[in-house]
């Protein structure tokens, strides 16, 4: 007997680098009683050729999810970013599209996942240690997302959450900004890391891995020695 | 001529025709709220105060004639020719706007959310009177005092059938242009003095 | 490609000067504070519908700008005022300096305009030795030192109090005094002389009221009310996007734009002007004319999707809340706007290929877009002039996002592409990498590592678990 099926789509970012994001969010899923898949066909949602203007390339890359995606009953991404290009930048790459439409309106942030639809406040995670939430543009501007995670994590045995002056300062990542604007980029991710180091936790925690991607590129340049981590390890900790 | 090439480019872009009727706008958005005088007065104080501007209330023109005439001692004063100031008594010796001290003005409304001062111009009121010397004193009627900005344009839909200037003045002239320091009396008043009258 | 041409030096120079940083940070900072204080559901609880309005009145405006110009004209000349149409800010500058010649007047004064600072109109004034000068603390303190405006609404925020007394002292022979008060005093002075002497006064209008023939101009100095009612003749000079139906939709737009600005609810003055003195007024010009500036703004009209980019009040809520403005700063900017709105507004006005790297600027951090009182999308206008920037590129980038492209659809040679770059990618330390080898330390590699340490690719990738779970279970 399962509560559903839960398709994920993990994110290239996380397939490639940070697989342990995606076993972590798996892991959550499947104590709260959900059939977890991975349908291997899945790469990339398109958001960094949107973002850079590539819409035909774009395209191609969001009907292949579609395709790879239609009659799920759920797609649950560990990413703010994807899932916020998914729900709110597919219409507009297809319009018209109706399964398009449809997946989309099946797609959730993980995060938001838990709340809205599994309804749960409390996974029954444990976590030692300070933590201070950092909120990822695309997740806290176009999903609303923002006490969500805090009711998460404050349900964490063992986990004191302090909140950063510049909790919802952007940190800097913005996909090829990152790189094209390398300079600026880095100039913000310090901006940021300074509002961390005054909370004086020991772990930074996010809904997005490409935010702490950048802010852990940039703490371990500065010789600053925090852990990051995604919302699903903490919610995976026992 | 410019007139015709810009209105023909802007109806080009918006696919319209010459005498095409405009879409109805959308409704007018003036809330009016039901407050008692002493709230008002309160509110305005409190609204002014905070900028640090003054406000002296007094229960009768008398009193008002004497709280001016107090400020204005041994000052050059300029007065508008506001009739509510003659109704008050306060009638000074007039000096040249630019060269006086202080310069005392009726007002035709005031708003109490924000502690504002509506002046509109006009034979009895003046535009420089307000602004040129360094001090302002306004003299009206607490019967003038309004809840807000929306009150006002539901009352004055048309400022401009009435004046050619209404003005709204929300405490002292102020700068932070230079390194973010606030500074007060900037080229207005910096110093601004509001006597409500109860009468 | 679309970065090519980025002010890279001078972008690095800008985040390497520390006192900079920090002016620029705390200013906007300081700003960000005061219009949350004020715009807070307990202060404004109708802050969110006050924005749509202010929207749904724009949007409806500039739909029917025609008409609601030619009734402003209509207004003004009833009230005694007299309309003059410019397309371009060479025709505003013949305007004036026509009328100063038949008028004799040789003094202007000014107060804050970004629409004057479009047309560049000191500059051409001063060319045919007309001194035009600037009242506002701000503009004065630029004009004297030949700069431009840094930010919409604090121009001078660059600024320090040693460089102004540096500048007074020698640009108006006073004792050299670095207190702030003291050098407020003195441009008081200095202006004050100039408000009655000068034969014209030339303002900028916030809003045009249709029905009323009216401009609005709002400040907390007061000198564009003395520029506006000292001399004997006032130009206003505005955008015809500045338009507004009734004077009955002033308190929606005055309600937002002094709090998204400056967190004030209302500015120290604002001004209702329509026309010069009527008869029997004590005060007040004796001629009044506005002046209607295209200036290209029928180009942004007429592109429907990025028409809303015309809403814009000039509030700089936008800069104040911008990470990318918070840390560049104005001068970076091409073009007379700054931050967001000069991101979208810019390459519109110029091209898009002007500036080609203008709309990448950006992280789509979406800030700007949540502050905005009118509800201008800005990320996503960045996005569509991003694909106008690129559009018919056939360069090393677009074959990459093709490749990407192609990978991203062929899932089996996505698989083992990225399961090849993994084991030829080098481990890390802790999966972290400070360098790359020789052969990897290019372009997008080299400006990431520039910045921060670049994590290595996993030894296994969650796909590649994901089939070792499928064979011996989920429990694995």
């Amino acid at each position: 007997m399962t509560r559903g099926q839960v398709a994920v789509f993990v994110t290239c970012v996380v397939d490639q680098l940070f697989p342990k994001v995606g076993t972590a969010m798996v892991e959550v899923l499947e104590r709260l009683g959900y059939s977890v898949d991975f349908r291997e066909r899945q790469t990339c949602c398109g958001q960094p050729a949107f973002n850079s203007g590539y819409r035909d390339e774009a395209r191609l890359l969001a009907r292949h999810f579609v395709d790879v995606f239609r009659d799920a009953e759920f797609v649950v991404i560990p990413s703010g970013s994807c899932t916020s290009m998914v729900t709110h930048h597919f219409a507009e790459l297809l319009p018209g599209d109706a399964t398009a439409r449809e997946v989309a309106s099946r797609t959730w942030e993980f995060s938001r996942f838990l709340l809205e639809v599994a309804r749960v406040e409390d996974v029954g995670a444990r976590y030692e240690g300070a933590v201070t939430w950092h909120d990822s543009c695309h997740a806290l501007r176009e999903l609303k997302i923002h006490d969500g995670p805090r009711r998460l994590l404050a349900n964490v045995r063992g986990l004191e959450l302090r909140e950063m002056d510049a909790a919802t300062e952007c940190c800097g990542f913005g996909g090829t900004f990152s790189v094209k604007f390398a300079d600026i980029s880095g100039a913000m991710a310090r901006t940021k890391i300074d509002s961390i180091l005054r909370t004086k936790a020991d772990t930074v925690v996010s809904a997005d891995c490409s935010c702490l991607m950048q802010l852990q590129g940039a703490m371990r340049r500065a010789g600053v020695g925090m852990r990051t981590m995604h919302l699903a390890e903490v919610l995976a900790s026992r | 001529m410019s007139r015709e090439a810009i209105l023909e480019r802007v109806r080009t872009a918006l696919g319209r025709k010459p005498g095409d009727v405009p879409a109805p706008p959308p409704p007018v958005y003036l809330s009016q709220v039901r407050t008692t005088v002493e709230q008002r007065i309160d509110r305005f104080t409190a609204a002014l105060e905070a900028l640090a501007g003054r406000v002296i209330r007094c229960p009768s023109r008398d009193c008002a004639r004497d709280a001016v005439n107090e400020i204005i001692a041994g000052k050059r004063v300029i007065a508008s020719r506001a009739s509510y100031l003659r109704e008050c008594g306060i009638e000074p010796e007039w000096t040249e706007c630019s060269r006086a001290d202080v310069g005392i003005t009726g007002a035709d409304y005031a708003l109490a959310d924000t502690g504002t001062l509506v002046l509109l111009s006009g034979a009895e009121e003046s535009r420089l009177v307000s602004l040129l010397p360094p001090k302002h004193v306004a003299v009206l009627p607490v019967s003038r005092l309004i809840d807000s900005l929306d009150e006002l344009f539901v009352r004055v839909p048309l400022p401009a059938d009435a004046t050619s200037s209404m003005v709204f003045i929300t405490g002292p002239s102020r700068t932070a242009d230079i390194e973010q320091i606030l500074v007060r009396g900037v080229h207005g008043p910096g110093d601004v003095t509001v006597v409500l009258v109860d009468d | 490609m679309s970065g090519a041409f980025v002010p890279v030096d001078r972008l690095r120079e800008t985040i390497a000067d520390q006192r900079l940083q920090g002016a620029i940070y705390t200013a906007t900072g300081r700003l960000i504070e005061k219009r949350a204080s004020v715009v807070s559901p307990e202060v404004l609880p109708d802050y969110q519908d006050l924005r749509e309005q202010a929207r749904c009145l724009k949007q409806h405006t500039l739909e029917n700008l025609d008409y609601y110009l030619e009734q402003l004209e209509a207004n003004v000349t009833a009230h005694g005022g007299h309309v003059v149409w410019c397309n371009s800010g060479e025709e505003v500058a013949d305007f004036i300096l026509g009328l100063a010649r038949q008028r004799g007047a040789s003094l202007i004064v000014k107060s804050k305009s970004m629409t004057t600072e479009e047309i560049d109109l000191n500059e051409r004034l001063e060319e045919h030795q007309l001194q035009a000068v600037e009242t506002d603390l701000g503009e004065y303190i630029l004009q004297l030192a030949h700069e431009r405006p840094y930010h919409i609404v604090a121009p001078a925020l660059h600024k320090t109090r040693r460089e102004v007394a540096d500048l007074f002292a020698d640009r108006l022979g006073v004792p050299h005094d670095e207190v702030i008060e003291n050098q407020t005093l003195t441009a008081r002075r200095v202006l004050r002389e100039k408000f009655l002497a000068a034969g014209i006064g030339v303002t900028g209008a916030n809003f045009l009221v249709a029905d009323s023939g009216a401009v609005v101009v709002v400040e907390n100095e007061g000198n564009a009310r003395l520029t506006s009612s000292a001399p004997p003749i006032h130009i206003a000079i505005a955008g015809i996007e500045k338009l507004i139906p009734r004077a009955q939709d002033l308190p929606v737009f005055l309600k937002l734009l002094g709090r998204s600005a400056t967190g004030q609810p209302l500015t120290v003055y604002t001004s209702f002007l329509s026309g010069p003195r009527r008869p029997g007024e004590l005060d007040g010009p004796d001629e009044f004319h506005l002046v209607l500036l295209d200036n290209g703004r029928t180009k942004l009209l007429a592109d429907a999707a990025k028409r809303e980019s015309l809403f814009c009040i000039r509030c700089g809520a936008c800069l104040n809340h911008c990470p990318v403005y918070r840390k560049i700063g104005g001068y970076n900017y091409p073009g007379t706007y700054s931050g967001p709105i000069g991101a979208i507004i810019t390459p519109q006005y110029q091209g898009v290929l002007k500036h080609p790297w203008l709309p990448f600027a950006s992280s789509l951090c979406g800030a700007c877009a949540e502050v905005c009182p009118v509800k201008i999308d800005i990320p996503r206008l960045l996005l569509e002039l991003r694909s106008e920037v690129v559009r018919g590129r056939s360069g090393v980038e677009r074959l990459a996002f093709r490749a990407f492209a192609w990978l991203g659809t062929h899932p089996r040679a996505y698989t083992f592409v990225t399961a090849m770059a993994a084991r030829l990618a080098p481990g890390g330390e802790n999966g972290w990498l400070r360098s790359l080898p020789f052969f990897a330390r290019f372009g997008v590699f080299e400006k990431w590592l520039s910045q921060r340490d670049i994590p290595a690719p996993a030894r296994q990738s969650f796909r590649q678990y994901w089939r070792n779970r499928a064979k011996s279970g989920p429990a694995a």
